[in-house]
């Protein structure tokens, strides 16, 4: 009776999983995806701590009595309360990116260390397929593990984000899967009085996990960043799945493909929007080519720079204006500048809208994020296909710190490394200002020659200085 | 350096070069500012207002002795000699038709500018005083004809019965041709518009007027931003869809001007087959007139009743906004003379935007400049390679079905393996790999919709989801043996971390995403 209370407990659980993450597809019903999410976890827990104190009084030899499992239980619930709630409270919404990838990686360490349990103490009967289960779940959260350290070190900017590429390196990566897997079929093999001796394997196993993690990772440039923090969340939900098949537990493997499959299908929808191939990501090394700039002595001639009143001035006898952000704009916090000098324009009568790039920022989304926190309105905030035909008809864009995502060479020039990849059309408006530190190139190592076009003025300094001193510049009618 | 502002000696005009506010810039550009008495009194700016702005009122000869001299028009003979050698004199100066005004002011050693020559680049628009002269003249013409016209431009619906709207027909969607489409579109007036070149369609419709299309009439995208010259037989036709629109139109504004000549492009029988009452207005005078009844400065009335306006002064009419103007375009001159707003001029014949307005400069004449492409106006397209339509659309058929047929292999293959693997299976394993599936591609479903714009708290909340490896965790941390209860232990915490994170977080950003109210 109880375990099939419980049973009917996870199958609810799993429901409001499901609705949860298609509440969260649209703006009006994201809040209450988010409330389901909750709730659904709440019964999840609910059950499992049910389940948890029903065994250790149904089989008191192998477990520790009712009340210390119940202590335990809550001791842990409290730490991770502790710990969670103020870290969540408290981000900057510009380290967004940085929380998440953290955030996989304990995921990743929890798969590991459920998996070596499950190994030491297996649930069900303890055959090849469940050694198989095992191996797989501490591989795949081994891998996310570090593969989440790495990306956390390269977007807080403690590790350089260029791409690691050592020599031979899809060959290193096929010789630790061709390991690991001779390491599995050894366990499967091993006798199980060699307990011992197997958990030495499985460790084995994690360390070739770990090392794939971050050699994979490593190897990624930063601008391809928002592709693998999504493929991260994609694997913490395949360990999350594996951790299920070792202990035969439903909603695990449920909610685990649930996350695994998302993660994978929005890493898909990011890698077409760059242009670039899923598979190639997945497999990592991606952003290697950014080391072959294309024709780096190309004289692209002289750019010009504009001062902060006749900005000023150009926005406020602007009809139509664009604001295009990306990680610069993060990395100023220009974000409420931004809105300021927004809300000012558009109650002077002034047309204003953002157009925001499917790979602007470190994190899909991450400008939305950052301009809901300013608080514009998010129906003026546009996607890059909603967007890209009015800069013909627009006065003045604003590019607040993104480089490659509006560099024209991506259409014109087959020859540059980012030809192909869909950009924002900003060079059709009238007049573009560009708000950059120095003419250095964006991540992707490519000169922009937007810069140098007639219709473009580069305001250099640091993004937020200039914003507020615009907002301050604008004449007195207007504010 | 002292600028130097005239009184505009051309009879009836009303205009000035510097207005108080521009004179304003100019000072603050390191200038001194001498206007001529008098000089703003038809676009009604007193002497005061000048001396305010801190410019000095002087009489005539000590504004042409001026380092500078900023004027309208091209001035007399006897003002040119009034001033002195190594100034500069920035005026219209119609090069191409002028030649021997181009020879005095080299002989003369004067540093001729000519407004009217700026080079039609994205850059020079700032300067571009015919763009401001032609804007102001599209504008006035709808002015003019609007008084004409014995109606009223907007159709309208009373007790009293209905009228329709006037139609105005524009020829030319130059700048002048544009702002007189968003004049009479503003007035209610039904505005119809044709131009030679195809590209500026577009425009027209964005300014309100629908464009006349005759394709055999049009020539190719030009590549200077110019209309060209047309052929034999496109004037033919040209003229047959003349005819036909401006027999049906109240009102004409002809706009074209091809290099500083009029085209003909409304004839005498044209005009006849013209309703009584209808009005033309010939923006084009000034070189002849497109209109061959067109008397240039006058305005007459033709034996069927209509009337032809041939004003060359509509500018004028509006001294004090086309002054304004006039006088900004030559503060944007003196801007891009003066790189150190130190009072200074420099001329930097290396720049193409100078170089294009320079006549004449120590004692050589510079006309013409060397020619600027234009980097406005897009390049044609590149000839396509030329593939047959049909082999192309076989050709690509084939490639699909090739990869549907190789997908379909993969797919069967995949399929049979997935059989034989659950059928060896024990199962157990068998009803959690069911669990599986379905929960993936559901997981896929989900997603396929998402708005890009919360892939971030999506994010983090399928982050938060799959901290339900607490589950697992939570279950094993009964054990009694040390270690696995330990690993566990440490397991269960950092997944609840996880969770209490990364559902506050993404509650955190949701509640931020506000609609406007």
């Amino acid at each position: 009776m109880l375990l099939q209370f419980i049973q009917g407990l996870y199958i609810v659980a799993g429901v409001l999983f499901i609705l949860s993450l298609a509440g969260l597809s649209k703006q009006t019903t994201a809040r209450t995806g988010n409330i389901a999410g909750m709730v659904g976890m709440v019964l999840a827990l609910g059950a499992t701590i049910t389940h948890s104190l029903y065994l250790s009084a149904e089989d008191p030899e192998n477990r520790q009595s009712v009340v210390v499992t119940l202590l335990l239980i809550v001791v842990v619930l409290a730490i991770g309360a502790a710990i969670g709630t103020p870290i969540a409270r408290k981000v900057e919404m510009t380290q967004m990116p940085e929380l998440i990838a953290a955030f996989h990686s304990f995921v990743g360490m929890a798969a590991v260390l459920v998996g070596f349990n499950s190994y030491i103490a297996p649930e069900g009967q303890a055959g090849a397929v469940h050694i198989v289960e095992v191996a797989l779940g501490v591989l795949i959260g081994a891998y996310t593990f570090t593969g989440s350290v790495v990306a956390y070190l390269k977007l807080s900017a403690k590790m350089k984000s260029a791409p690691l590429v050592l020599p031979g390196r899809n060959m290193l990566n096929l010789g630790g899967f061709a390991a690991f897997v001779a390491l599995m079929i050894w366990l499967i093999a091993l006798p199980h009085d060699q307990i011992g001796f197997g958990v030495a394997l499985v460790a084995v196993m994690a360390v070739i996990g770990f090392l794939l993690g971050w050699h994979m990772v490593a190897a990624i440039g930063g601008g391809d960043m928002p592709v693998v923090v999504s493929m991260l969340n994609s694997y913490s939900g395949w360990a999350a799945a594996a951790a299920g098949f070792m202990l035969g537990n439903s909603l695990l493997i449920i909610t685990g493909s649930l996350v695994g499959s998302s993660g994978a299908i929005l890493s898909y929808i990011m890698c077409r929007a760059m242009n670039r191939s899923f598979i190639s990501v997945i497999l990592g090394g991606f952003g290697a080519e950014g080391g072959t700039v294309a024709s780096g002595d190309h004289d692209y001639g002289e750019h010009r720079e504009v001062d902060v009143d006749t900005a000023a001035d150009l926005l406020v006898n602007a009809k139509s204006v664009i604001i295009t952000p990306g990680y610069g704009m993060a990395v100023a916090k220009a974000q409420y500048p931004v809105a300021e000098l927004t809300s000012k324009l558009r109650a002077h009568g002034v047309q204003v809208r953002f157009g925001v790039h499917p790979v602007a920022g470190r994190l899909p989304g991450h400008m939305n994020v950052l301009l809901a926190e300013a608080k514009v309105p998010y129906d003026i905030v546009l996607e890059m296909d909603e967007i890209n035909d009015d800069f013909d008809e627009t006065d003045v864009v604003l590019v607040i710190g993104a480089n490659d995502t509006v560099n024209p060479a991506a259409m014109e020039d087959p020859t540059s490394p980012i030809a192909g990849m869909p950009v924002l059309e900003v060079w059709k408006a009238k007049q573009v200002i560009v708000f950059k530190r120095s003419m250095a190139t964006g991540y992707a190592g490519v000169q922009n020659p937007l810069f140098f076009r007639e219709n473009t003025a580069m305001l250099f300094g640091d993004a937020k200085t200039q914003v507020e001193a615009i907002n301050a510049a604008l004449p007195v009618g207007v504010s | 350096m002292r600028i130097g502002v005239p009184r505009e000696s051309k009879p009836g005009e009303r205009l000035v070069a510097a207005t108080p506010k521009t004179v304003g810039q100019l000072v603050g550009l390191g200038y001194e500012v001498a206007v001529e008495s008098g000089a703003g009194q038809g676009a009604t700016f007193s002497d005061e207002a000048y001396t305010e702005a801190g410019a000095s009122v002087v009489g005539p000869d000590e504004v042409w002795a001026s380092d500078v001299v900023a004027a309208v028009n091209t001035p007399t003979d006897a003002q040119l000699a009034s001033m002195t050698s190594g100034s500069t004199l920035i005026s219209m100066m119609m090069p191409p038709a002028h030649p021997e005004l181009v020879e005095t002011l080299t002989k003369a050693g004067i540093t001729g500018m000519a407004l009217d020559a700026v080079p039609r680049i994205s850059r020079a628009q700032a300067l571009d005083v015919l763009s401001t002269m032609s804007n102001v003249a599209g504008y006035r013409a709808v002015i003019e004809s609007a008084e004409e016209y014995g109606g009223m431009f907007t159709g309208q619906v009373t007790a009293a019965g209905k009228t329709p709207p006037a139609h105005v027909f524009v020829i030319g969607a130059g700048v002048a041709g544009l702002a007189a489409i968003g004049a009479a579109a503003s007035l209610g007036a039904e505005v119809r518009a044709f131009d030679v070149r195809p590209e500026v369609g577009e425009q027209i419709e964005s300014m309100g007027a629908s464009f006349v299309q005759a394709e055999a009439a049009q020539q190719e995208v030009s590549s200077d931003g110019y209309a060209k010259a047309l052929t034999e037989e496109q004037e033919r036709l040209t003229a047959e869809m003349y005819a036909a629109e401006s027999a049906r139109a109240d009102v004409v504004i002809t706009t074209a001007l091809v290099r500083g000549t009029a085209p003909r492009t409304i004839s005498a029988e044209m005009v006849a087959a013209m309703k009584p009452g209808s009005v033309i207005v010939d923006l084009a005078a000034s070189g002849g007139g497109n209109c061959e009844l067109t008397v240039p400065g006058e305005k007459i009335v033709t034996d069927n009743g209509v009337t032809i306006i041939g004003y060359t002064d509509l500018t004028s009419r509006m001294p004090q906004h086309t002054s304004q103007l006039f006088g900004t375009n030559i503060v944007n001159v003196m801007k891009l003379l003066t790189p150190n707003k130190d009072g200074e001029l420099v001329l930097n014949l290396e720049d193409e935007v100078v170089r294009g307005m320079t006549v004449s400069h120590a004692g050589e004449t510079l006309w013409p400049p060397p020619p600027v492409k234009v980097s406005a106006a897009a390049p044609a397209a590149a000839p396509v390679e030329e593939i047959d339509p049909a082999e192309k659309a076989r050709l690509e058929a084939e490639a699909a079905a090739a990869k549907a047929r190789r997908r379909l292999i993969g797919a069967a293959v995949a399929a049979v393996l997935v059989i034989l693997a659950v059928t060896f299976s024990p199962a157990s394993f068998v009803t959690a790999f069911t669990v599986f599936t379905l929960a993936v591609i559901v997981g896929f479903y989900v997603i396929s919709g998402v708005s890009h714009s919360l892939h971030t708290p999506l994010m983090a909340q399928t982050n938060a989801i799959s901290g339900i490896i607490l589950v697992g965790a939570l279950l094993q941390l009964g054990s009694s043996d040390p270690w696995v209860m330990g690993m566990s232990f440490v397991a269960a915490t950092i997944a609840s971390i996880n969770i209490f994170g990364g559902f506050l977080v993404s509650y955190r950003m949701l509640s931020m995403f506000k609609k406007e109210a």
